[in-house]
């Protein structure tokens, strides 16, 4: 099958007064139709910035973008004006954590809701109206024709989130990109909100891109999960593969210090150190002042990333094979 | 094996005694206030400006100047550049550039004596009002909405008005004019640092409320109620200028900025840019307290 | 400093700290005049009992009043009615101990590591200030802030001097944990205080309170909506919803044999971390109701799958079932529940 999305060696630089941050450093990867790509990562990974690249989200006087985002063949990061608008409105949308940003206090959801699908089709009031019911009863909202009149603060924080995903398929996207949309939900919620993700993607066949700093929720959402530490992708594979066999050093580390049932009484195994601040795009392997399989060559180039086995991307030059898990 | 990492110690161990490293170099507040400031043209600019204004005013007796009060019905109205009247005379004959720097010496005080004292008064008030909340707040909170029910224009006139002109009454009627709205910053940012997790904190600790005030509110309320103070000296200028320049305010002869540009009303049509330069100064001074306060919040507004 | 209430009193028998029918309303300003018409009924009649040594796990979803326990439990606010007892000595009552002799021994950690340091302090100066105020000279405060900086993992000449913006959230989350043990507690309550941190970093901060806890001979209060970190850690947990206990009991009984559905439900939310058994329904439906007005009777009634008419009417109490006490009319012989015995 096509790909939906081709991400290739894109970098993101940040400038401020006081600084640069070389937020994303080089990731490739490709999302197909109909397919959920889980990208995993720690606060400052870049994992966010990456998403939000997709839709060029951030302020263009003070971002570099380098590389190639290509949708459905065509290159977004060459996308200005009207053709971008396009993109944002008809082609991807987005969910974010904090649904309160996507709505305004001011109007109902309905209101809100057949704006946008006017804005974007042309459709008349009576007809937009209509189409928005069917969305909110499309992600299981309960008596959906009086949910429209609510305003967004009328609603509980799951039902939010569920009426801000109505909203992001009002266009018929063919890409979603999700930001952490379960992360600020109670545990009995977030579960309904990510099996309903994973619901429309089936029926709508669309391609979603899943950023979380949850390897639980990666697990449960994704088809394929990609591991990003300090800008860079450093493991990319199927989720069974992720999950039974990771081979960075990272990924197991992260695995391994993941509190779950069963580990009670033993001590963990955490991660030492913190991430590299990233006002210097890495010499070497970003991990490796933190790795305990560090080797000299670790730091003397950037590892690339290359097949473990089919489809198994892993970004390490060290001899993880032969070393226990 | 020879790993230089600028950042990261390699010989950590997992857990507990992880040696854990700096994401940034230390640099207290202050110092990188002070760094952004000099990254700052136009409050620099600003700065060197004021100062320059109010020491050639605090010094004036010393700079070899000419009698400021010193009439002469013969040198009325000299044009700027005349010869040894290097921004003319006055309608009185006196010289223009003696009088426009003593003027600074009124107007500034004029303009930041209210402020000082409406600072230490507000301030003290809001912090208070803040910290405190419940009935106390409420009290305080609702004496000064009275206050603000009056443009502070019109207070200040009437005020003075009431209490008759001089330099005096002037002065406690802009004091009164700036405590509300002082106090009112003062109630909003101490409301906001009370609710802080680091007072909580504190008061956890079972510290008294004196001392969390000491340490934890002060620190950081004050930076934000001393640049609005800062913003607010221009308008005390204006406002004092104005009152002066309706006959409420400083009598004459003192030079003063206001009642200087009432006096010279007459000669606008004899030589307007003379009649014009005690109000330069006046926009001069005002508009780089303004942009030097707003130069000092974008600096002070250090989050990480 | 330390006063003769640092030392055991009641032996290891008596609880450490002892809640007793708390109860906590927070009044909604709103109506005519700022008069508070309806309240938030964030903890309702709550009991509760720390033993010595234990660590006491809390957990259910926001709005349940877990935040308000913790507050309540330092007295930063007061309880609108109920009782507490530090090791025999009865709180804020006369011939009790006062709130403050109650803060000395009872300390807390913030989820939000930044908002709970003061930016405008420095790191010794921020560990030094509760020993300061309850009378330490400065240099000694300073030296057994230095100490504690390396209790908790950071190099003192290295850390003693920044500013919190300075520092990671994992070591501004260590600075705090350092500063609730600087007046020597018996008792550490922990809102969240790991929720904000990454895993990596996460692990690291739970191993180091394992080790204080053993090291300084604390017991521990650790609230947190992560279930596998509350397993993880406590020896005791308790389950709250809307303002009520619902379940309490040792963590292999809560874990392993939940009885509440509340509880059954919140432990299968868990992602299953397992792909090829994934969650295919969810265990309950819909969010958490306000809690400004809980639903009559047993408040997890409009959500739970076994709700009958009676649940509306009786408010269940928690009662005994062998390894831990459970809040539902399932559970009561003769309650007229249909699963009753």
């Amino acid at each position: 099958m096509s790909n939906l999305l081709e991400v290739r060696d894109l970098h993101v630089t940040f400038r401020t007064p006081d600084r640069i941050v070389h937020a994303v450093n080089g990731v490739s990867f490709d999302v197909k139709r109909g397919e959920t790509l889980g990208i995993l990562g720690e606060s400052g990974s870049g994992k966010s910035v990456t998403l939000r690249s997709i839709l060029k989200l951030h302020p263009t006087h003070r971002t570099r973008w380098s590389g190639s985002i290509r949708l459905e063949g065509d290159e977004v990061l060459d996308m200005t004006g009207s053709v971008l608008a396009d993109l944002r409105g008809n082609r991807v949308a987005m969910i974010f954590q904090e649904p309160a940003t996507a709505f305004d206090p001011v109007f109902t959801v309905g209101h809100q809701i057949a704006e946008t699908i006017k804005r974007h089709t042309g459709k008349s009031e009576t007809d937009a109206w209509a189409r928005a019911k069917d969305l909110l009863e499309m992600v299981r909202i309960p008596s959906p024709a009086q949910r429209l009149k609510a305003y967004p603060h009328e609603m509980s924080g799951g039902m939010r989130q569920r009426a801000m995903i109505a909203l992001a398929l009002s266009c018929n996207p063919s890409l979603l990109l999700a930001d952490e949309p379960t992360t600020a939900l109670d545990a009995t919620v977030q579960i309904q909100v990510l099996l309903l993700i994973r619901e429309l993607q089936r029926e709508l066949a669309l391609g979603v891109i899943f950023v979380t700093h949850d390897i639980g929720v990666a697990v449960e959402v994704s088809d394929r999960i990609g591991v990003m530490y300090a800008g860079k992708l450093v493991e990319l594979g199927g989720v069974e593969q992720m999950v039974d066999a990771p081979r960075h050093p990272y990924t197991r580390g992260l695995l391994a210090s993941t509190v779950h049932g069963g580990m009670r009484g033993r001590r963990l195994e955490a991660i030492p150190g913190a991430p590299p601040d990233l006002a210097e795009v890495p010499a070497a392997c970003s991990f490796a002042p933190r790795c305990k399989y560090v080797e000299p060559k670790c730091l003397a180039a950037p590892p690339p990333l290359t097949a473990a086995t089919e489809g198994h991307l892993v970004r390490c030059v060290g001899r993880i094979d032969t070393l226990a898990a | 094996m020879a790993i230089q990492s600028p950042s990261l110690d390699l010989t950590a161990g997992a857990g507990t005694g992880v040696r854990l490293t700096p994401v940034a170099i230390t640099r207290g507040y202050w110092q990188s206030v002070a760094r952004r400031l000099r990254r700052d043209p136009v409050t620099l600019v600003c700065g060197v400006v004021l100062l320059l204004v109010v020491a050639s005013a605090l010094a004036a007796p010393w700079l070899g100047l000419s009698d400021p009060y010193k009439t002469s019905m013969i040198r009325r109205l000299y044009p700027i550049g005349s010869p040894n009247f290097l921004l003319g005379t006055d309608e009185l004959g006196r010289d223009m550039f003696s009088r426009l720097i003593y003027g600074g010496r009124l107007s500034l005080f004029m303009g930041v004596t209210p402020v000082v004292l409406a600072l230490l008064i507000g301030g003290f008030l809001g912090i208070t009002a803040g910290f405190l909340g419940g009935r106390v707040n409420m009290l305080i909170m609702r004496i000064m909405d009275v206050f603000y029910a009056f443009p502070s224009v019109l207070l200040a006139i009437s005020l003075s008005g009431a209490m008759g002109a001089g330099a005096e009454n002037t002065l406690l009627a802009l004091t009164l004019v700036f405590i509300p709205p002082i106090c009112r910053v003062s109630e909003s940012v101490t409301t906001q640092v009370r609710g802080f997790d680091f007072v909580e904190a504190a008061r956890a600790s079972g510290a008294g409320t004196l001392t969390i005030v000491r340490v934890h509110v002060l620190g950081n309320v004050l930076g934000p109620i001393l640049v609005y103070a800062t913003s607010l000296i221009s308008v005390a200028i204006i406002l004092a200028a104005g009152l002066s320049f309706l006959g409420l305010g400083v009598k004459p002869p003192e030079p003063e900025w206001g009642l200087m540009l009432n006096t010279l009303r007459q000669a606008i049509y004899v030589n307007p840019v003379l009649a014009a330069l005690p109000g330069v100064m006046i926009f001069i001074t005002s508009i780089c307290f303004n942009l030097m306060s707003d130069g000092l919040r974008a600096a002070m507004d250090v989050k990480a | 400093m330390d006063s003769v209430l640092s030392v055991d009193r009641g032996g290891p028998a008596q609880p450490l700290l002892l809640a007793k029918n708390l109860r906590k309303h927070f009044p909604i300003p709103g109506g005519l005049l700022g008069r508070a018409t309806r309240v938030v009924r964030a903890v309702d009649d709550l009991t509760l009992s720390v033993a010595k040594g234990e660590t006491l796990g809390v957990v259910g979803e926001s709005g349940c009043g877990k935040s308000t326990v913790a507050r309540l439990l330092m007295r930063l606010i007061k309880p609108d009615r109920g009782t507490m007892i530090l090791d025999g000595d009865p709180v804020d009552e006369p011939h009790g101990i006062t709130v403050n002799e109650l803060r000395r021994h009872v300390q807390m950690v913030f989820q939000d590591s930044y908002a709970s340091l003061n930016p405008r302090l420095t790191i010794v100066e921020t560990l030094a200030f509760a020993p300061k105020a309850h009378g330490l000279p400065h240099a000694e405060a300073r030296g057994r802030s230095r100490d504690l900086l390396a209790k908790v993992g950071l190099e003192p000449d290295t850390f003693a001097d920044r500013y919190p913006h300075e520092l990671s959230g994992g070591q501004r989350q260590r600075v705090n944990i350092a500063r609730a043990l600087a007046l020597r507690p018996r008792l550490v309550i922990l809102d969240e205080a790991v929720s904000a941190l990454d895993k990596s970093v996460e692990a690291q901060v739970l191993n180091m309170l394992v080790d204080l806890k053993d090291e300084f001979g604390l017991t521990y209060v650790f609230i947190s909506h992560d279930l596998n970190v509350v397993q993880y850690l406590s020896d005791r947990v308790l389950v709250m919803y809307l303002g009520k206990i619902v379940e309490i009991g040792d963590v292999e009984a809560i874990y392993g044999k939940p009885q509440h559905p509340y509880t059954r439900a919140l432990l299968s939310a868990r992602p299953t971390m397992d792909p090829r058994r994934r969650t295919q329904e969810a265990p309950i439906q819909g969010d958490p109701p306000n809690p400004i007005d809980p639903p009559s009777g047993c408040r997890f009634r409009t959500r739970c799958p076994f709700a009958e008419s009676v649940c509306a009417g009786t408010e269940p109490v928690l009662a005994d079932t062998g390894k831990q006490s459970v809040a539902c009319l399932m559970y009561v012989p003769g309650s007229g529940h249909s699963k009753a015995a």
